[in-house]
C-alpha cells in the first residue's frame, strides 16, 4: 500500500456517543503476522498494531516502551495474563508487559502505562482510531 | 415494604462516601440508601489521580459503575450538591430541589484544596490539584506553558510537580515556605537527599520562600516573594494543604473545629447523634486525616454501628510512602523523635542518594519510627515492626542495611508477624486473613488474593508483602510448588518436551490447544519454540511470533532498537579476504565493529531493514549465521594448537572448527559454548565452557558444564584420553540429554547443579549408557546435524521472509526516525537511555 493511500481518513460515526472516531487506514490484514505485531507510521507517531489471531481480535498501542523509551513494542511477544486472560504485550527489551486493553504495565508498579487505540478491520484493511471528532 | 426501611442519606460521593456504601450494603440490605454527589462523576480513585496524565481515563479511575449502585438498590444523584440540612425535620435539600427525609445522615464531603490568600490567585494559569476537572484544566493549559511552579513542597505538591514535568513543561519549580521538603514527614537531612534526587529528575526546589503576590496582566507571569526575589512562571499549581468541606455542617449548626473540620466522637457522630461525618471532612481528636486509609476505617465504623455494631475509631497511623515515580520516600511511626528519648541509627549514601533513619527505644528493644529516602524497600516491614511492637533483633541496623552474612531471609520476617498485623491498611486486611485465604480458599496468586480479601487493591504498597505471605504460607503448608513453565502450562519443560515429541506436535498453537490454557505469553512461547527447534529443526521463522525478539529478527536487538550482526567465524579462524569483506560491509552500512569475547567479530547498529541486505553481502562473501541471537551454539573457542604453538599436542583449531560446524544452529534451553585447547596450559579457557576439550598425550579430555557469567564454575571431567570419535559421541549424547531435560533458560552448569546424583549420574548416563538411550541420543543429534540450514541464507533468498524486516509496514522504505547515534573513537555508539 502506498503511503498516501494509507494516510487517508475514514470517518465512521459512533452510535454510542454521537461523536466520530477518526479512523486511519493503517495497513492490510496480511501485513501483520499472525499472533504478532507490526509498526505503523501515522504522521510523526509510531503505532504498534497486533493481530491477535488466537482471540480473533486486533489491538493497537503506542510503539514506544515507556521503560527505557525504546521504539520496539511492535516487535514484542503477545499473550495473555491472569485468570481473565487479559491480552498483553511483552517488551522485547526487559520484558515489561502491558495490558492491550488498558495499557497498564502488568508486572511493575513504577512503570508508566502505554496509550491504546481502537482497531477495526473491514474488507481486509486494518483501521486504527486515532482521535475523536465532534460533530 | 420499601417504606419501612430506615433511610441512610450520604452526602458526598468521593472515595470514603463510596466505601461507606460498599461496606453498608455488604453488611445489610435493610436500608434505603440515597447518595448525593456534587461532582458529576461517580466516585473515582483520587489517590491515583496523577495517573490521569499518564494515560488513565476517568473510566479507569472510577471505583465502580452506575450498574453497581442500581444492583445494590442505591439511589445516586450526581451533580446535585446538598445545600441545606433541616435537622428538626430530618430532611436534606439539594440544589436541584430534591428533599429527602433521613434516619441517618452521613457527611462524607471530603476537603478542598486550601488556597492561601495571596494577591493575584484569581489570575489565569493558577490551578489547584484535587479533581479530574482540575487536571483537565491543567492539561489543556500546560500545552502553552514553558515554566511551571507548584506552591507547596509536601506530599501532594511534589506529586503535582512531577505531573507538570510529565506534561512536558520544560522547567518546573517547587516553592516551599518551610526550610525543608515534606516538613510533616521527613527531617532536614532527608529533605536534602530528596532535594538532590528531585533535582536529578529535573525539578528546581526553592525553600524558605514566602510568596507575597502573583504578578501578571490577567494571567500569571511571575511569583513575587517576600525576600524581594522573583520567579517567572506562566503556570502555577497551588498545593498548600487541604481545607475540610464543613460549610454545610456549619450552616446546619453542627459543631466544627476552630480551624475547620466537623467535630466527631469515636463513633464518628457529630454534635447531632443521627448525623455522622467520615473521611477528610471529619475532625477527630483535633486531627484531620488527609489519607484514604483512615477514611475507609471511619466508613467501616459507621457502617457497622448503623447495623447494630459497636465499633470505635481510635485514630490512625499516618505513616506514608510517596508514590512519586522515580524517587522512594517513606516515613513511618514517629520519624522525628530524637535523643535523649531514643537512639537513632542513620545510614547515608550520598553517592547513591539514599538516606535511612530509624529511631529505636533506649533499651534497643522497639522501633519507634523512621525515614527512608532513595530506597524504601524496607518500608512495609519497618511499618509492621513499629505497629506491632515487634521486639528488635540484636543488630537493629540490619533492618535498614540488610543482614550482612546472616541467614534470615526477608520472607521469614513476614511470617514472624503476629496474626493481627495489619498488612493492607487501605482495606484493613490482617496477616491472619491473608494466610487464611491461602489455606482455606486456595488463593495462591496475588490476583486471587485481591479477589478474596481485597488486599493490595488500594494504594498497592503492600503487594510485595502479600506475595511473601502467600509464598511463606504455601511453604509452611508443605504445598508443592510445581516447577511449571508459566501460568499457561501445568507442565515442566521436560514433560512438555516429551508430550510434543511423542505426539509429533509441530506448532505452538496446537500445543496450547492440547495442553495449555489462555493465550500464551513471553515465557511459554519461546520455551515451546526452543523445544520444537531442538526436536524438528524447522526453519525458525515458520513460527516467527513465538520466538524471542532476537530469534524473530535473527539478530540481537540493541539499545535504541538497532541490531547487531555476528557471522560465524568457526574456531576463531578467518582468512584475510573474509576480514576485508567484513570491513567493507561494516563501512557500507555504517556499523560499529568489535572483536567479541567469543573470538569473532560483531557489527552493531544495523537498522532492521538493512539486515537482509547486509546478510546478502556476507553470505556472498562465504559467511553464515553465527546464531548470536539464539539459545543455541555460539562459539567453540580455540587456541592455535599444534599447527603453530611450540607446546601444542594436537590440532586444536581443526577440532574446534569441526565441532562448531557440527553443532551450529542446534537450539537448546540456553546458549551453548565450547572450547578446545591444544594442551593443559588451556589458552582456550575450555574449562569455562559448557563443553571443553583439552589435548592430552594420549588423546583428548572432555569436560562439561562449565560456565562464565556471574557465577563462574569450572567444567568437570566427563571422559579422559578419548579419541576424537568417542569425544564427539559423548558430546552428542551429552548435548541432547541436556536439551531434553533442562528447565528453560538453564545453562548446563546450573542444570548439573540441580541434577540428583550430579556428575557421577551424568557420567553413568553418557559414558556407561546406564539408561540405554545412548544410541537414541546420538541419532537425534545426527538428525539435527543433517537438517542444519543457515537461516539467514533462507531469508535472503525468500522475498516473503525479507519483507518481515521492515520497521514500518505502511512505509517499508523508511527507517525508524527515532534511532540516534553518537560518535566515539571514530565509530558510532548508541545514545544513552
Ligand atoms: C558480544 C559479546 C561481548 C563482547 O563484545 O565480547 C557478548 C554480548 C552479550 N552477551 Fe555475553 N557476550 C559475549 C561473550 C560472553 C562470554 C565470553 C565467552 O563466550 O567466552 C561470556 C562468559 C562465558 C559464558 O557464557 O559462560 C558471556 C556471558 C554472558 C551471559 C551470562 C551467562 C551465564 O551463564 O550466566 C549473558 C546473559 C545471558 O545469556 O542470560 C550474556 C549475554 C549477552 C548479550 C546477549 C546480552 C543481551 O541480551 O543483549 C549480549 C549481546 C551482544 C550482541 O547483541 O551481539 N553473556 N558472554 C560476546 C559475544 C561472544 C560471541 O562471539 O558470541
Ligand atoms: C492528587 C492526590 C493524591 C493523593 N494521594 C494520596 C495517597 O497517596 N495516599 C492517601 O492515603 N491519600 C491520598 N490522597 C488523599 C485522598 O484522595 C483523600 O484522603 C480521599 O479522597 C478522601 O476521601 P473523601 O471521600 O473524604 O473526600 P473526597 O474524595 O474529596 O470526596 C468528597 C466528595 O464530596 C463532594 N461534596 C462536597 N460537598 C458536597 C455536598 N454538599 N453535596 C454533595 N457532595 C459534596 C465533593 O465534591 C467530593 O466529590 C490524595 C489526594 C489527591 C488530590
Ligand atoms: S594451549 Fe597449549 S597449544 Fe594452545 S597455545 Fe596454549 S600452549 Fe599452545
Ligand atoms: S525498554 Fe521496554 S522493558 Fe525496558
Amino acid at each position: 500500500m502506498s503511503l498516501s493511500e494509507s494516510l487517508e481518513f475514514q470517518n465512521v460515526q459512533s452510535s454510542v456517543t454521537g461523536a466520530r472516531i477518526k479512523w486511519f487506514i493503517a495497513c492490510s490484514v496480511e501485513d501483520v503476522p499472525e499472533n504478532g505485531g507490526a509498526c505503523v507510521k501515522y504522521g510523526e507517531e509510531q503505532i504498534a498494531v497486533y493481530n491477535f489471531t488466537r482471540r480473533g481480535e486486533w489491538f493497537a498501542t503506542q510503539n514506544l516502551c515507556p521503560h527505557k523509551q525504546q521504539m520496539v513494542l511492535s516487535r514484542g511477544m503477545i499473550g495473555s495474563h491472569g485468570e481473565h486472560c487479559e491480552p498483553k504485550v511483552a517488551c522485547p527489551f526487559h520484558k515489561k508487559t502491558f495490558s492491550l486493553l488498558t495499557g497498564d504495565c502488568l508486572n511493575s508498579d513504577d512503570c508508566e502505562s502505554i496509550k491504546t487505540y481502537p482497531v477495526k478491520v473491514k474488507e481486509g484493511k486494518v483501521y486504527i482510531g486515532v482521535g475523536i471528532e465532534t460533530i | 415494604m420499601e417504606t419501612t426501611k430506615p433511610t441512610v442519606v450520604v452526602i458526598g460521593n468521593g472515595m470514603v462516601g463510596y466505601k461507606f456504601c460498599e461496606k453498608l450494603v455488604a453488611k445489610s440490605k435493610d436500608f434505603n440508601v440515597i447518595v448525593f454527589g456534587e461532582e458529576s462523576r461517580i466516585a473515582y480513585d483520587r489517590v491515583h489521580l496523577s495517573e490521569y496524565f499518564s494515560g488513565k481515563t476517568a473510566d479507569d479511575l472510577s471505583l465502580s459503575s452506575s450498574d453497581w449502585y442500581k444492583e445494590n438498590g442505591i439511589t445516586l444523584y450526581l451533580g446535585d450538591p446538598v445545600q441545606e440540612i433541616n435537622r428538626t425535620a430530618k430532611t436534606v435539600h439539594s440544589l436541584h430541589g430534591m428533599a429527602i427525609q433521613y434516619d441517618y445522615l452521613v457527611l462524607a464531603t471530603g476537603s478542598s484544596a486550601f488556597v492561601p490568600n495571596i494577591p493575584g490567585v484569581e489570575k489565569d494559569g493558577v490551578f489547584v490539584y484535587r479533581t479530574i476537572e482540575d487536571l483537565e484544566l491543567i492539561q489543556s493549559y500546560a500545552g502553552k506553558a514553558k515554566r511551571g511552579a507548584v506552591i507547596g513542597g509536601g506530599l501532594l505538591g511534589l506529586e503535582a510537580a512531577k505531573a507538570l514535568l510529565d506534561l512536558g513543561i520544560p522547567e518546573t519549580h517547587v516553592v516551599e515556605f518551610a526550610p525543608r521538603l515534606m516538613p510533616r514527614q521527613i527531617d532536614d537531612v532527608g529533605s536534602k537527599m530528596l532535594q538532590y534526587k528531585l533535582s536529578q529528575l529535573g525539578l528546581q526546589i526553592h525553600l524558605n520562600k514566602n510568596t507575597s503576590s502573583i504578578e501578571g496582566n490577567g494571567k500569571i507571569e511571575a511569583l513575587q516573594f517576600a525576600d524581594d526575589s522573583k520567579l517567572h512562571v506562566d503556570m502555577l499549581v497551588i498545593s498548600a494543604g487541604i481545607r475540610p468541606r464543613d460549610e454545610l455542617a456549619r450552616l446546619s449548626g453542627l459543631e466544627v473545629g476552630s480551624r475547620g473540620g466537623i467535630l466527631v466522637n469515636e463513633k464518628l457522630q457529630t454534635s447531632d447523634a443521627s448525623i455522622f461525618a467520615i473521611g477528610e471532612c471529619a475532625l477527630y481528636n483535633n486531627m484531620i486525616y488527609g489519607l484514604v486509609a483512615p477514611g475507609y476505617d471511619m466508613a467501616e465504623v459507621v457502617a457497622a454501628n448503623i447495623c447494630g455494631g459497636s465499633k470505635s475509631f481510635t485514630g490512625f497511623d499516618m505513616s506514608t510512602k510517596l508514590k512519586l515515580i522515580g524517587v522512594d520516600v517513606a516515613s513511618f511511626g514517629d520519624p522525628f523523635i530524637s535523643e535523649p528519648e531514643c537512639r537513632s541509627v542513620i545510614f547515608e549514601d550520598t553517592h547513591k542518594g539514599t538516606y535511612k533513619r530509624i529511631n529505636i527505644t533506649q533499651d534497643g528493644k522497639h522501633l519507634l519510627g523512621g525515614i527512608l529516602i532513595g530506597d524504601a524497600s524496607a518500608y512495609n516491614m519497618l511499618l509492621q515492626t513499629v505497629n506491632n511492637k515487634i521486639v528488635l533483633p540484636p543488630d537493629p541496623e540490619d533492618l535498614i542495611l540488610g543482614s550482612r552474612g546472616g541467614a534470615a531471609s526477608e520472607g521469614a520476617g513476614v511470617m514472624n508477624l503476629p496474626d493481627d498485623a495489619l498488612i493492607c491498611s487501605c482495606e484493613a486486611v490482617s496477616k491472619g486473613a491473608i494466610c487464611a485465604a491461602v489455606t482455606e480458599q486456595n488463593a495462591c496468586t496475588i490476583d486471587q488474593m485481591k479477589k478474596c480479601t481485597k488486599a493490595g487493591t488500594g494504594c498497592g504498597g503492600c503487594v510485595p508483602m502479600v506475595k511473601d505471605l502467600i509464598a511463606g504460607t504455601m511453604k509452611s503448608q508443605g504445598l508443592y510448588v510445581k516447577n511449571v513453565i508459566c501460568e499457561h502450562f501445568d507442565y515442566s519443560r521436560q514433560e512438555l518436551f516429551d508430550l510434543i515429541k511423542i505426539n509429533g506436535i509441530k506448532t505452538y498453537d496446537e500445543t496450547l490447544n492440547l495442553y495449555g490454557k489462555g493465550d500464551g505469553c513471553e515465557v511459554c512461547k519461546p520455551a515451546v519454540a526452543s523445544i520444537m527447534a531442538s526436536l524438528w529443526n524447522d526453519m525458525i521463522l515458520k513460527q516467527d511470533t513465538i520466538q524471542d525478539s532476537n530469534d524473530r529478527y535473527l539478530a540481537n536487538i540493541q539499545k535504541g532498537g538497532t541490531y547487531s550482526v555476528v557471522p560465524r567465524i568457526a574456531g576463531g579462524e578467518i582468512t584475510p579476504e573474509k576480514l576485508i569483506a567484513l570491513g567493507e560491509v561494516a563501512k557500507k552500512y555504517g556499523l560499529y565493529t568489535k572483536i567479541t569475547g567469543g573470538q569473532r567479530i560483531d557489527m552493531f547498529g544495523a537498522h532492521v531493514s538493512d539486515l537482509p541486505k547486509i546478510w546478502e553481502e556476507l553470505i556472498a562473501a562465504g559467511f553464515e549465521s553465527g546464531h548470536a541471537y539464539g539459545k543455541s551454539l555460539r562459539t567453540v573457542k580455540s587456541c592455535v594448537g599444534s599447527t603453530w604453538c611450540r607446546f601444542g599436542l594436537h590440532d586444536s583449531v581443526s577440532f574446534a572448527i569441526e565441532i562448531e560446524e557440527r553443532y551450529r544452529g542446534v537450539r537448546a534451553p540456553h546458549k551453548l559454548k565450547g572450547g578446545v585447547s591444544g594442551c593443559i596450559r588451556e589458552c582456550a579457557e575450555a574449562q569455562g565452557k559448557d563443553f571443553g576439550i583439552i589435548a592430552t598425550e594420549k588423546g583428548w579430555n572432555l569436560y562439561v558444564c562449565g560456565n562464565g557469567g556471574s557465577k563462574p564454575q569450572h567444567a568437570q571431567l566427563l571422559a579422559a584420553d578419548v579419541d576424537k570419535e568417542t569425544c564427539i559421541k559423548y558430546l552428542d549424547r551429552f548435548l541432547i540429554f541436556y536439551i531434553k531435560t533442562a528447565d528453560p533458560l538453564t545453562r548446563t552448569a546450573t542444570w548439573l547443579n540441580k541434577m540428583e546424583g550430579g556428575m557421577s549420574y551424568l557420567k553413568n548416563v553418557i559414558v556407561n549408557n546406564s539408561l540405554g538411550i545412548g544410541a537414541q541420543l546420538e541419532a537425534e543429534m545426527q538428525y539435527l546435524v543433517e537438517t542444519y540450514k543457515c537461516e539467514w541464507k533462507e531469508v535472503v533468498e525468500t522475498p516473503e521472509l525479507r519483507k518481515r524486516f521492515n520497521h514500518f509496514v505502511n512505509a517499508p522504505v523508511e527507517k525508524d526516525p527515532t534511532v540516534k547515534f553518537e560518535s566515539m573513537r571514530a565509530q558510532i555508539k548508541a545514545v544513552e537511555w
